[in-house]
C-alpha cells in the first residue's frame, strides 16, 4: 500500500449531484408563492410538517436508540404555544412558530427527567402516557379552549396571500434547513458519539462519552423539532383541539414513514415521507384499509429489510446522497 | 369527605384496579421473560372483547362461555404470532420489536374498524351486570367487579406459582438470566419465549370479554388500555406479580379518587400517581427483593 496516495474522502459522485439538485429545489420552491396555486402551497407545508417530523423521529429513534411513540407531546406543546403566543401573548405569530420549538425543548427538560427513568420498550409507552397526559391537561384548560379546542386569531391581520406565502416559506425554510442542520450535527462531534452509542454504550462509555448528556441533547434536539412542526402544521390549519394535536394517530404515520423510507439514515426519512405523502393523496387520507396495508408493510420491512427502501438501495448501489462518514481511498 | 363515600370510592378503585391488574400480568410476564414491550397488548384485550360479543351475536352463547373458545383462542394466537413473527424481533435494540408489535397494533384496530364499525359494543350477562351485594346499609358491590377481583387474585397468584415453582417457570427465569446457557442446557428458547406470550395473551382472553362485560368496547379503546397494564406495572415494580397485582389496584384506586373530585380528571390523575411514583420510587413501589 502506498500511503502517499491515500486520501479521506468525505463527498461523493452522489452527494455532489444532490447537493445541486437540492439547490435548484430550494431556489424553485422558494418562488413558489409568485406562481403556484395556493393548494399546493398548502400540501407543500403539510409535507414539510410530516418530513421534519421523521427526521426527527429517525434521529431520536434511530440514531439516538431513544424510540418514543411519545413525540405527539411536543407537536401539541408546539400547537398550543402558538395559540397561547400568538392568540394572547400578541406575538408575531410566524414568530410562534420558532418560539414553539424553544418551548418544546424547555417543557422536554423536565419530561426526559422523568421518561429517562425507563428502558427500552418501557421508554416508549412512557413518552406516549406523558403524551396523554399533556393532552389531558390541555383538555382541562377552558381558556385553551378546552376538550373542543379553538382556532388561532392571531392571522386575522394578514391578507391570505401573505398568510398562505409567509406560512409557505417557513415550510421551506424547515425542510431545507433541518436536513442541512440535521447533516452538520451527524458530521458533527455529537454526531459521532450518537452513532457510537447506537452501536455499542457500553464501548462508547469507555471512549469518554458522555452516554446520559448526550441522549439529553439528542431528545431535546428532536423535542424542539416537533415542536416546530407542531407549530407550521396548526399555523397552516388555523384550528388546533387537543385531540387532534395530543393524539397517538401521529405516531403510526411518522414511525412507519421511518420504518420504509430506512431508519438510522439521512436520505431514509426523506423517502419514507415523499412516499407516505404520494400515497395518501392517491389512496385517500387515513383510510382504514390503508392503515391497514401500512402497518403490515412496516412488519414486513422491520423483519425482511431492516434498513428500509434506503437501506437496500445504498447496499445494492453503494450510493450515498449524505455520507456522513469519511471514506479512506487508496 | 363521609367515611360511606371514602370507603365506596376504595371498593371501586380496588374493583376497578383488579381489572386493570388482570390487564397488566401478561405484559409484565412478557417483559419479565424476554424483555419485550408488546405495544399490541391493549388492542389484543379489545380484539378477545369483540370475539366474544361476536360468538355471543352470532351463536347466542353466554359471555362466560365465550371464555371456553376466546381463550384458548388467544393463548394459540400469543404462540404462533411470537414463534412466527416476534422471536425475529428480539435483539438488543428495542426498534424491532417495538414497530412491529406497534405494526401489530395498527391493524388490529383498524380491521376491526372495518368489520364491526366504531360503534361500541357491550357483552350482557344476563342481568350478572347489574346485580350488587349490599355490605353494610348505602354500600354496594357489583357482583360482576367481585368476580373480576377474584379472577385477577387467583391469576396473579397462578403466575407467581407457576414463575417461582414450576420447571416451566425454572425455564422462564433461566432463559430471561442468560438466553445462551440456557439454550446449552437443553431449553428451546424459541417455544419457551412463544409459551410466555401465550400465556400472556391467553389471558387476555379472559380480561377482554371482562372489559366488554363490565363497560362497552370500541375499536379504538385499546391504547388507553395498554396505558393502563403499563402503568400499573411501573407502579408495582418488575419482578413481580404481587407487585403488578397492587399497582392495577393502586392505579384503579387513584383513578377512582380522580373521579371523585371531577368526573374529567379520574384518568388524568391516574397517570400522575404513576408520574409521582417514577419519580420518587423508580423502582416501584413493590419490586422484588428475595426470590
Amino acid at each position: 500500500m502506498d500511503e502517499h496516495n491515500a486520501a479521506i474522502e468525505l463527498e461523493t459522485r452522489a452527494s455532489r449531484i444532490t447537493r445541486a439538485i437540492i439547490w435548484l429545489l430550494f431556489v424553485v420552491s422558494a418562488s413558489m408563492p409568485f406562481w403556484a396555486e395556493s393548494s399546493t402551497l398548502r400540501q407543500f407545508s403539510e409535507f414539510a410538517c410530516l418530513f421534519l417530523m421523521a427526521q426527527m423521529w429517525n434521529l431520536l429513534g434511530g440514531y439516538g436508540g431513544l424510540v418514543s411513540i411519545g413525540q405527539q407531546a411536543y407537536i401539541g406543546i408546539g400547537a398550543y404555544a402558538l395559540i397561547a403566543l400568538g392568540n394572547f401573548g400578541g406575538v408575531n405569530p410566524f414568530f410562534c412558530v420558532a418560539l414553539a420549538g424553544v418551548c418544546a425543548a424547555l417543557v422536554a427538560i423536565p419530561v426526559s427527567q422523568v421518561v429517562f427513568r425507563l428502558q427500552g420498550g418501557y421508554f416508549a409507552i412512557g413518552t406516549w402516557a406523558m403524551a396523554e397526559i399533556f393532552r389531558l391537561l390541555v383538555a382541562n384548560l377552558s381558556v385553551l379552549g378546552g376538550g373542543s379546542g379553538t382556532s388561532l386569531t392571531a392571522v386575522r391581520g394578514y391578507s391570505k396571500w401573505a398568510r398562505e406565502s409567509v406560512t409557505f416559506w417557513i415550510a421551506v425554510a424547515v425542510v431545507f434547513g433541518s436536513i442541512f442542520l440535521v447533516h452538520r450535527l451527524l458530521r458533527s462531534r455529537f454526531g459521532l458519539a450518537l452513532s457510537a452509542i447506537r452501536d455499542s454504550e457500553p464501548a462508547s462509555e469507555s471512549q469518554g462519552i458522555d452516554v446520559r448528556r448526550t441522549k439529553f441533547l439528542v431528545y431535546l434536539i428532536s423535542a424542539a423539532g416537533f415542536g416546530v412542526a407542531g407549530a407550521l402544521y396548526f399555523l397552516s390549519i388555523l384550528r388546533v383541539s387537543p385531540d387532534a394535536a395530543f393524539g397517538v394517530q401521529w405516531s403510526p404515520v411518522i414511525i412507519f414513514m421511518v420504518i420504509i423510507g430506512g431508519v438510522g439514515t439521512m436520505e431514509g426519512p426523506l423517502i419514507g415521507a415523499m412516499l407516505y405523502f404520494a400515497v395518501s393523496k392517491l389512496l385517500g387520507d387515513f383510510g382504514t384499509w390503508y392503515l391497514v396495508g401500512l402497518g403490515a408493510l412496516a412488519i414486513v420491512v422491520t423483519i425482511r429489510f431492516p434498513g428500509g427502501l434506503w437501506g437496500f438501495v445504498a447496499r445494492r448501489f453503494g450510493v450515498r446522497c449524505f455520507p456522513v462518514e469519511r471514506r479512506v481511498i487508496f | 369527605m363521609d367515611l360511606l363515600g371514602a370507603a365506596d370510592t376504595i371498593i371501586q378503585g380496588v374493583l376497578l384496579g383488579s381489572l386493570y391488574a388482570l390487564f397488566a400480568l401478561g405484559l409484565s410476564l412478557m417483559f419479565g421473560v424476554m424483555r419485550l414491550v408488546n405495544t399490541a397488548h391493549g388492542d389484543l384485550i379489545i380484539l378477545a372483547g369483540f370475539c366474544g360479543v361476536f360468538l355471543n351475536q352470532v351463536f347466542g352463547v353466554g359471555p362466560f362461555t365465550t371464555m371456553l373458545a376466546v381463550v384458548p383462542l388467544a393463548f394459540a394466537l400469543g404462540y404462533v404470532v411470537q414463534r412466527t413473527v416476534l422471536n425475529r424481533t428480539l435483539s438488543r435494540n428495542p426498534l424491532p420489536s417495538l414497530v412491529v408489535t406497534f405494526g401489530i397494533s395498527i391493524v388490529i384496530q383498524n380491521l376491526l374498524l372495518e368489520l364491526f364499525s366504531a360503534d361500541t359494543r357491550s357483552l350482557a350477562a344476563g342481568g350478572l351486570e347489574a346485580r350488587s351485594i349490599e355490605i353494610v346499609p348505602g354500600l354496594a358491590v357489583g357482583v360482576l367487579p367481585v368476580i373480576v377481583l377474584a379472577v385477577a387474585l387467583a391469576t396473579s397468584a397462578g403466575f407467581q406459582w407457576l414463575f417461582g415453582r414450576t420447571r416451566l417457570g425454572r425455564a422462564f427465569r433461566a432463559t430471561s438470566d442468560d438466553g445462551e446457557a440456557a439454550s446449552l442446557v437443553g431449553i428451546d428458547n424459541h417455544h419457551v419465549f412463544a409459551l410466555a406470550t401465550a400465556l400472556a395473551i391467553g389471558v387476555l382472553g379472559i380480561a377482554g370479554i371482562f372489559q366488554a362485560m363490565r363497560t362497552t368496547i370500541s375499536p379504538t379503546d385499546g391504547p388507553a388500555q395498554l396505558i393502563y397494564a403499563f402503568e400499573s406495572v411501573i407502579i408495582g415494580g418488575m419482578g413481580s406479580f404481587w407487585g403488578t397485582f397492587l399497582g392495577g389496584l393502586i392505579l384503579g384506586i387513584s383513578q377512582a379518587i380522580g373521579f371523585r373530585v371531577n368526573p374529567g380528571w379520574g384518568i388524568l390523575v391516574g397517570h400522575l400517581v404513576f408520574v409521582a411514583v417514577l419519580v420518587v420510587r423508580p423502582m416501584g413501589l413493590f419490586p422484588k427483593t428475595a426470590a
